[in-house]
């Protein structure tokens, strides 16, 4: 049985079939890649793994327990994160504010407590702050932990996307074009941790990429996917060789 | 310039930031309590309004200015939560328990009303609850054998254990204590999980989602909360006005107190009692004025020997005192904050303090925001 595991997945948009019978199998402390023109499905895969779109067809197992009914609320819980090609952070808080959020699968107060502020409440919120500050250290955030989001840079907000998937303390870490918009230098940091995710957190990597020397450098396995169909599947080497693949990407 | 040095996580969770910020609440708690023996009758009743609005702009504050969803239909709420209290005082049932029902039927209509916002944002929501607000106000003027319809409702005076608030000053000191009860609960949501999910709802629902936020139930409350809220707020309204009729719970009301959040500066609790002290003392402050401008002017004339200035003092009473001109102002004001001050007046105090605290360093590029264009249209 593998980590996660998608089963001839499908979903049509009206007469669309965006995601058209993918299956692929991740295996755990894995880094495994998705890649494909633009418009071959690939974050719809994401949407469907982190259950915002309800697949026509097919099945999503995570760790022996099929999550293709689970509701979105649920999948952080379950320790599937994720971030998003066009950043999705609460602009109108601080970068700290926006972390302690992903903890919110964690939390064990109730409504009352949490209205009274008792003491089980400031106990929990310290321990989650703790929890963020971790996560703070690993991606060197120190100094913009108490700026609103719509004033920083965006190369910080991808990198805070990132560090607000971690906070959720994710099994699997979805990353949507995790080097999109960033400059050579900001990529292969971006190339580092990845890697350290994978081998000092022990965290398993899905993730959506473009950047073929990044999806090189830290990738175990690779999927070629166009028109919602795969391509190819295997080594990067061997998917970037692969007849079909170079055909899709530069015609012919 | 004055720095915060943090040295524990706790910190940041209290409720006052530091012990200088503690001393000023704390001052402005004496000034509040000591207010009544030094000011008149008049301006204790119209302190009492402003806590009262107050108590209402926490509310809306929650669903518009944090939750982000908005609401044109909160006078319903405040007429349910006035006719509710007013209804079970009349019935024998003592205040405490009267204003807890009132709080109770509210809050079941909030989430009544929450309901079709799980599927509406913006301006789709803000016409439902106009529509709410609409039937509310029928069901007031026709359910007659509890709200007396047009013919009105006198509310009783308040007797808490015994002991009678029915004084101006007793009054006052009820109200400023249910504002500070608000005010503290809401701070406190706002501080833990429940307040972020608020926030996070407002800024990104999907990215709210995948953190593991149900959208519906976290709507719902905020929702239930606000709505208990001005069930509160309508309690102590009922006794403040005296006399319940259907036609004080109008659409206008309800752009009044959208109008208190906006004009005070959305996302903060400082924003809402700012924006009380604005709604609830400009109408004051206008019959002063239709009153004293002509007499002084008057004054003048008489002085100088221009007859001039009498006419004018004379015209700009009259203009004053033309119906239509008080929702006239409010509307210019309202006009002029969104356009120069998107943040409200509570922005407005943050450049003022900021300006002092940091002169004469302060950059005038402090507060320029970048536009940015990359959320992603894709998943609505």
């Amino acid at each position: 049985m593998s980590f996660f595991q998608a089963d001839q997945l499908s979903i049509n948009f009206g007469g669309i079939k965006a995601v058209d019978g993918v299956s692929f199998d991740v295996e755990k402390g894995t880094v495994f890649t998705i890649i494909g023109p633009n418009g071959a499905g690939k974050t719809t895969i994401f949407n469907l793994v982190s259950r915002i779109y309800e697949p026509s067809g097919g099945r999503l197992v995570f760790e022996g327990t099929d999550i293709t009914r689970v509701p979105p609320h649920r999948i952080a819980a379950l320790g599937i994160a994720r971030t998003f090609q066009n950043i999705e952070l609460f602009e109108h808080a601080t970068l700290l504010q926006n972390l302690l959020l992903a903890r919110h699968a964690h939390k064990q107060s109730n409504f009352i407590s949490e209205l009274l502020f008792l003491p089980s409440v400031r106990r929990m919120e310290v321990e989650h702050r703790e929890m963020v500050e971790k996560v703070i250290d690993f991606l060197d955030l120190q100094q913009y932990r108490d700026s609103l989001i719509v004033n920083l840079p965006y190369g910080v907000r991808k990198v805070t996307e990132l560090a607000r998937a971690l906070c959720t303390d994710p099994k699997l870490l979805l990353l949507d074009e995790p080097s999109s918009g960033l400059n050579v230098e900001e990529t292969e940091d971006m190339a580092f941790w990845i890697q350290d995710i994978k081998n000092l957190l022990g965290i398993t990597v899905l993730m959506v990429e473009h950047d073929m020397k990044l999806v090189s450098a830290v990738s175990d396995r690779v999927l070629a996917l166009n028109y919602g169909r795969p391509l190819a599947q295997g080594s990067p080497q061997e998917v970037q060789s692969h007849p079909e693949v170079v055909r899709a990407y530069l015609g012919g | 310039m004055r720095f915060v040095f943090k040295t524990s996580y706790a910190q940041d969770i209290q409720i006052f930031r530091d012990r200088r910020d503690a001393f000023w609440y704390l001052l402005l708690a004496v000034v509040a309590v000591l207010l009544p023996v030094v000011i008149s009758d008049y301006y204790v009743g119209e302190t009492t309004w402003v806590f009262v609005y107050a108590i209402c702009g926490v509310s809306l504050m929650v669903l518009v200015g944090y939750t982000g969803l908005v609401s044109l239909g909160h006078a319903a709420f405040l007429g349910i939560g006035a006719y509710a209290h007013a209804f079970f005082l009349k019935h024998g049932v003592p205040w405490v328990a009267a204003v807890a029902l009132a709080v109770a039927i509210t809050t079941a209509c909030g989430i009544v009303v929450g309901l079709p916002a799980l599927r509406m944002t913006g301006i789709y929501l803000a016409i439902a609850t106009l529509a709410f607000s609409v039937i509310i106000q029928e069901v007031f003027s026709r359910w007659e054998s509890v709200t007396h319809g047009f013919a009105g409702m006198a509310v009783e005076k308040p007797v808490i254990f015994g002991i009678s608030f029915a004084d101006d000053r007793a009054f006052y000191y009820l109200c400023l204590f249910f504002l500070v009860l608000t005010l503290w609960l809401t701070r406190n949501l706002l501080r833990a999980p429940t307040g972020r999910a608020w926030v996070a709802i407002r800024d990104s629902e999907i990215a709210a989602q995948s953190m593991g936020v149900n959208l519906a139930i976290y709507k719902s409350m905020a929702f239930a909360y606000s709505a208990a809220l001005m069930g509160l707020a309508g309690a102590l309204f009922a006794h403040k006005i005296a006399y319940l009729a259907p036609d004080i719970f109008t659409i206008l009301l309800s752009i009044q107190l959208l109008l208190l959040v906006i004009v005070g500066g959305l996302g903060s609790l400082h924003g809402a009692v700012f924006g009380a002290i604005f709604v609830a003392l400009l109408p004051p402050v206008i019959a002063i004025l239709r009153d004293s401008i002509p007499a002084s002017f008057a004054d003048v004339a008489s002085a100088t020997g221009l007859s001039l200035f009498g006419a004018i003092g004379e015209a700009v009473g009259n203009f004053l005192r033309k119906p239509g001109v008080e929702a006239g102002i409010f509307g210019l004001i309202l006009v002029l904050v969104i356009l120069l001050e998107p943040l409200g007046m509570y922005g407005r105090w943050m450049k003022i303090r900021i300006f002092f605290s940091t002169f004469p360093m302060y950059k005038r590029a402090t507060f320029k925001r970048q536009k940015t264009y990359m959320r992603s249209e894709r998943l609505r």
